[in-house]
């Protein structure tokens, strides 16, 4: 007889996945490099196109890579989210302007605040491929031993800078 | 001016276009690219193979598939230079890994499940047939005896 | 005023949809003839409430109304009248309302169509179906409402999906939704049974006429999406294992095996149980699909906009609905007889290998389908499952299926001894084997798949070639012409959704193992060959239409030297929504088409195209047409017409189960 209370058991699971799919989001992509070193890149310094900046050039302290684009409307929403990080001096917080052009890129920076001490120029999108870059803005938290440690996909807010992002750097901070 | 604006709406495709073009000695890259852009996924119109689509992370990675042919990389080694960065999600076939046995097995296990139901099943209906069938008979002789009663009476 | 109009028919509706589900359903148990009767009046008020409503809408859309915030954002006044009516189903609210509709319409076919049915059974189904659509009112009227306002009405709408601007488009939410919904039908049916404890062959003839209908219309519903994706996307695919795509072909499996499985229940009294659950499975599979698509669980490049809220609504709806029903079924099956006993090799059983297989598959599509989901449901990463995944899968399970759908119409009921069955196949076996090894060389290219697709589509219609001969031998009257006519149409009508199946493989196979794509720069006066046909590109000309302007290329095509046609393909960019479109040009052919797309423009006045040989690629579509044909001149056999008729005449006798279990 319990054979015909097996349909409704599957179904009872299957509702339970559905239940908890409903939280998910099914387009994000979550990045395979948490963990692992963050990408090696050696590109022109946005303000001084002859020096160059590299992750190696970072070790030793943590740090965020803020990947942007003056043409990216969710960029300009995080915007004063990032000014005020930067203000508050917690943590270093570099800039990767992608597929951008260099003179548009620095009217955006002047127009609207420039939170960066550095901002380096991926013109191809090659090294954003290298970190699985695949729209804009996504942040990254990367260790003192160069280790990426979290990776924000889309737009920073407030909640996740105070809740997820300076704890994790804080605890960082203490290795 | 209406050509005008037509050109206007189409620069971001025409700019990402110039690269891309395949030229006739290409034609053995070109099929490898495809024959791999196929099974992947675009993460931008993630609707759409990495073939088909024209979103600029799309032109990207293909230009990047037909340099790694160029020097020679195998099929093996593009794919996993895109997976190590954008995961499993880029791949329409899932790769066979301890989490994703049970998509590729499954559907021959439900095969060898509806195989046993259907032995099952078919013996369960001779059990039960063959049940009512010996008190079929025994109905028979009954009521052969009672018309033989009838008659004789 | 309009919109409230509609707005208050909905919650009449709703209204009714409480009496209808509760009443009749009360009155089947303690046997009140009077609240039995409420049934059908309400079923017909409902109806004419959502067809008010639904004309309020349509209303709303063809006056340009954009104070409905529904219609502003799916319409604009550029937009042509037949497509402004078309889109009042193009987004979420609206095409519930029309599944609504379509709900409330197949309601006034029962009550119009089921008069030899006992009252009791009447008053459960529409008491069932009265149930669902109170679910779907209340789901629009609380977090999908079509009829809200906009305040301050928009100066005009944001333009209807220009992807959905077009005929396929407009035909294919209508027909798939008959379908969808009509398996409502026959879930109603088998809940009505299980409620009234009378599951019995005649129940079965009652339900397959409804489960053919909706069935047809499904699979013409599922043809015209594949058929648009094809000619509209300018990809010259037609099918991607898409999650919206599966979710459609899951209760069409279901279907087909509930099909079958009726045909058993109706014709042997057997596989009570397993018709049950088919015809539950099949309309959960199309609750299922209507969940996947609206709630955001799955990437689709058909999700309509997506709402936690709306999720969670026809999540609920569904445990509730799926749920009841697999609790009334775990409850009430066990107490079901067996039919008739039946062999290892004979139709009963060929048919129930054939439930199996289609129930595997189904379970195959859902597990791809879902997949995903689980594990990251389970924080176990993400993952893709496509086309090679379900290529893969699908073939080997699909293709016994294929090959017993040869030997069923042939086996005898009960008992058919194998060897002399063997005896009878063995021409169809050769001719089909034959035609699969030799065709492909014929044709140029060889590859197992091509072969397999042969051998499947082959003994298909080799087999029915069989069956027709030996039907046509035992039939009465002394002429070939008479003896056709005698045969029944429910006979004609399955070989014909049988040949439909087989010209479908014929389409599949020869389209996937001989099409040719060029992908190629083309400037003004070059030409490119493909498939023994020559394209000459002749440039390249701007144009405006109603809501989009578009650059239009010109080729002209020839063979051997003789002008076949000329193609323009279409680069349009609809000016509201700035949307680019590809519209490719198609030149269609029984035996090929050819398929021509423009890319964009490059330097000079050259531009990247492409150019594609598809043959046979219709007969996919063919093979759908002629598969709901099958299933609707099966459903127009003398024998649904006469029990109509004789039992409108006599009392109808009380049912017994056929077979008790002791």
């Amino acid at each position: 007889m319990k054979r015909f209370l097996l349909p409704l058991a599957v179904f009872v699971v299957l509702v339970g996945f559905l239940g908890v799919g409903l939280k998910l989001d099914p387009r994000e992509v979550p990045s395979p490099l948490i963990g692992k070193p963050a990408p090696d890149f050696s590109l022109p310094q946005l303000h001084n196109p002859e020096k160059v900046f590299s992750p190696k050039d970072a070790v030793g302290k943590v740090w965020l890579l803020n990947v942007w684009a003056s043409w990216c409307g969710g960029c300009r929403d995080e915007h004063p989210v990032l000014m005020r990080l930067a203000q508050s001096s917690q943590v270093p917080l570099y800039g990767m302007d992608y597929k951008d052009r260099r003179d548009e890129a620095l009217t955006w920076l002047r127009q609207w605040g420039n939170p960066y001490p550095v901002t380096v120029m991926d013109e191809t999108g090659r090294a954003g491929i290298d970190y699985g870059v695949y729209g804009v803005p996504e942040t990254y938290v990367i260790d003192k031993t160069g280790v990426i440690r979290y990776k924000q996909i889309g737009p920073l807010d407030e909640e996740t800078v105070q809740g997820k992002i300076l704890p994790l750097v804080q605890e960082l901070q203490q290795k | 001016m209406k050509r005008l604006l037509l050109v206007l709406l189409l620069v971001p495709w025409i700019a990402a276009a110039e690269e891309t073009w395949p030229s006739a000695d290409n034609a053995r890259v070109e099929a490898r690219l495809k024959a791999l852009a196929i099974e992947l996924r675009c993460l931008v119109c993630q609707n759409q193979t990495l073939a088909d689509s024209n979103a600029p992370l799309a032109e990207d990675l293909r230009r990047e598939i037909r340099a790694m042919i160029a020097r020679n990389m195998s099929d093996k080694d593009i794919i996993e230079f895109l997976v190590a960065r954008y995961g499993d999600f880029v791949l329409y076939r899932p790769p066979l890994k301890a989490t994703t046995i049970l998509l590729w097995l499954g559907p021959f296990v439900l095969l060898a499940i509806g195989g046993m139901t259907f032995v099952l099943a078919l013996k369960r209906r001779q059990r039960k047939l063959a049940a009512v069938v010996l008190s079929e008979e025994e109905h028979d002789r009954a009521a052969q005896l009672l018309s033989e009663g009838t008659r004789r009476s | 005023m309009v919109p409230e109009i509609g707005h208050f028919a909905l919650i009449l509706s709703l209204c009714i949809a409480v009496v209808q589900g509760t009443v009749p359903i009360a009155g089947a148990a303690i046997g009140n003839a009077m609240w039995m009767a409420v049934a059908k009046p309400a079923a017909r008020g409902q109806f004419l409430f959502v067809m008010i409503a639904f004309g309020c809408l349509a209303y709303a859309f063809a006056s340009n109304d954009f104070s409905v915030l529904y219609v502003a954002a799916n319409s604009n006044s550029q937009l042509p009248l037949s497509y402004r009516l078309a889109a009042v189903w193009g987004a979420h609210e609206g095409s519930l309302l029309l599944w609504t509709l379509i709900l409330t319409l197949w309601m006034v076919a029962v009550t119009l169509f089921s008069e030899h049915l006992p009252q009791a059974m009447q008053a459960r189904i529409l008491g069932v179906m009265g149930l669902v659509s109170f679910g779907f009112l209340l789901f629009v009227l609380t977090v999908s409402n079509p009829f809200e306002r906009l305040i301050p009405a928009a100066a005009d709408g944001r333009d209807l999906n220009p992807l959905l601007q077009d005929p396929g488009m407009v035909l294919h939410p209508p027909m798939l939704y008959m379908g969808y919904v009509g398996f409502s039908v026959a879930f109603s049916f088998a809940i009505a049974a299980l409620l009234g404890g009378n599951l019995d062959a005649a129940w079965a003839r009652w339900s397959r006429p409804w489960t053919t209908v909706a069935w047809s219309f499904l699979t013409l519903g599922i043809a015209l999406g594949s058929g648009w994706a094809y000619y509209e996307l300018g990809w010259g695919g037609w099918w991607f294992w898409d999650p919206v795509e599966n979710a459609s072909f899951m209760p069409w499996l279901a279907g087909t095996a509930l099909i079958h499985s009726l045909a058993v229940t109706d014709k042997r009294g057997g596989f009570k149980v397993w018709t049950v659950l088919l015809a539950i499975l099949a309309f959960s599979l199309s609750l299922l699909g209507t969940f996947l698509v609206r709630s955001g669980v799955l990437t689709s490049v058909h999700a309509f906009a997506t709402d936690p809220k709306r999720g969670l609504f026809i999540l609920t709806f569904l445990a509730v609905v799926v749920g009841g029903s697999l609790v009334l079924y775990a409850w009430r099956a066990p107490r079901v007889g067996l039919g008739g006993g039946f062999t290892l090799v004979s139709r009963e059983s060929v048919l129930l290998a054939n439930n199996v297989l289609l129930v595997v598959a189904t379970g195959s599509v859902m597990l791809g389908t879902l997949y995903p989901l689980f594990l990251d449901a389970l924080g176990l990463g993400k993952i893709s499952v496509g086309p090679p995944y379900f290529d893969t899968v699908f073939v080997p399970l699909v293709t016994p299926a294929l090959f017993l759908m040869g030997i069923g119409p042939i086996a005898q009921w009960k008992n058919a001894e194998l060897p002399a069955l063997a005896t009878r196949f063995r021409w169809a076996f050769g001719v089909s084997l034959a035609t699969a090894v030799l065709l492909p060389f014929v044709l140029g290219k060889w590859t197992p798949l091509i072969s397999l697709g042969l051998l499947l589509a082959g003994w298909i219609l080799a087999t029915t070639v069989v069956n027709v001969r030996e039907r046509l031998a035992h039939a009465v009257g002394n002429h070939m012409l008479s003896r056709l006519i005698c045969l029944p149409r429910a006979y004609w009508g399955m070989l014909l959704a049988h040949c439909g199946i087989a010209v479908f493989i014929v389409g599949v196979t020869l389209v996937k193992g001989y099409e040719i794509e060029k992908d190629l720069r083309m400037s003004v006066g070059e030409t490119a060959s493909i498939g023994g046909y020559t394209f000459r590109f002749e440039g390249v000309e701007e144009l405006k239409g109603p809501n989009y302007v578009a650059a239009r290329g010109t080729f002209r095509v020839t063979k051997d030297g003789r002008d076949i046609t000329e193609m323009r393909p279409e680069k349009r960019i609809y000016t509201i929504q700035n949307q680019p479109m590809t519209e490719a040009a198609i030149d269609s052919g029984l035996l090929r088409d050819l398929y021509v797309s423009l890319g964009e423009p490059l330097d000079g006045d050259a531009w990247s195209v492409r150019l594609y040989y598809k043959p046979f690629v219709n007969w996919i579509w063919g093979g759908c047409l002629i598969m709901a044909l099958g299933g609707a001149w099966a459903v127009s056999d003398r024998r649904y017409r006469l029990t109509m008729r004789r039992e409108q005449t006599t009392v109808p006798a009380t049912v017994q189960p056929v077979a008790q279990e002791v």
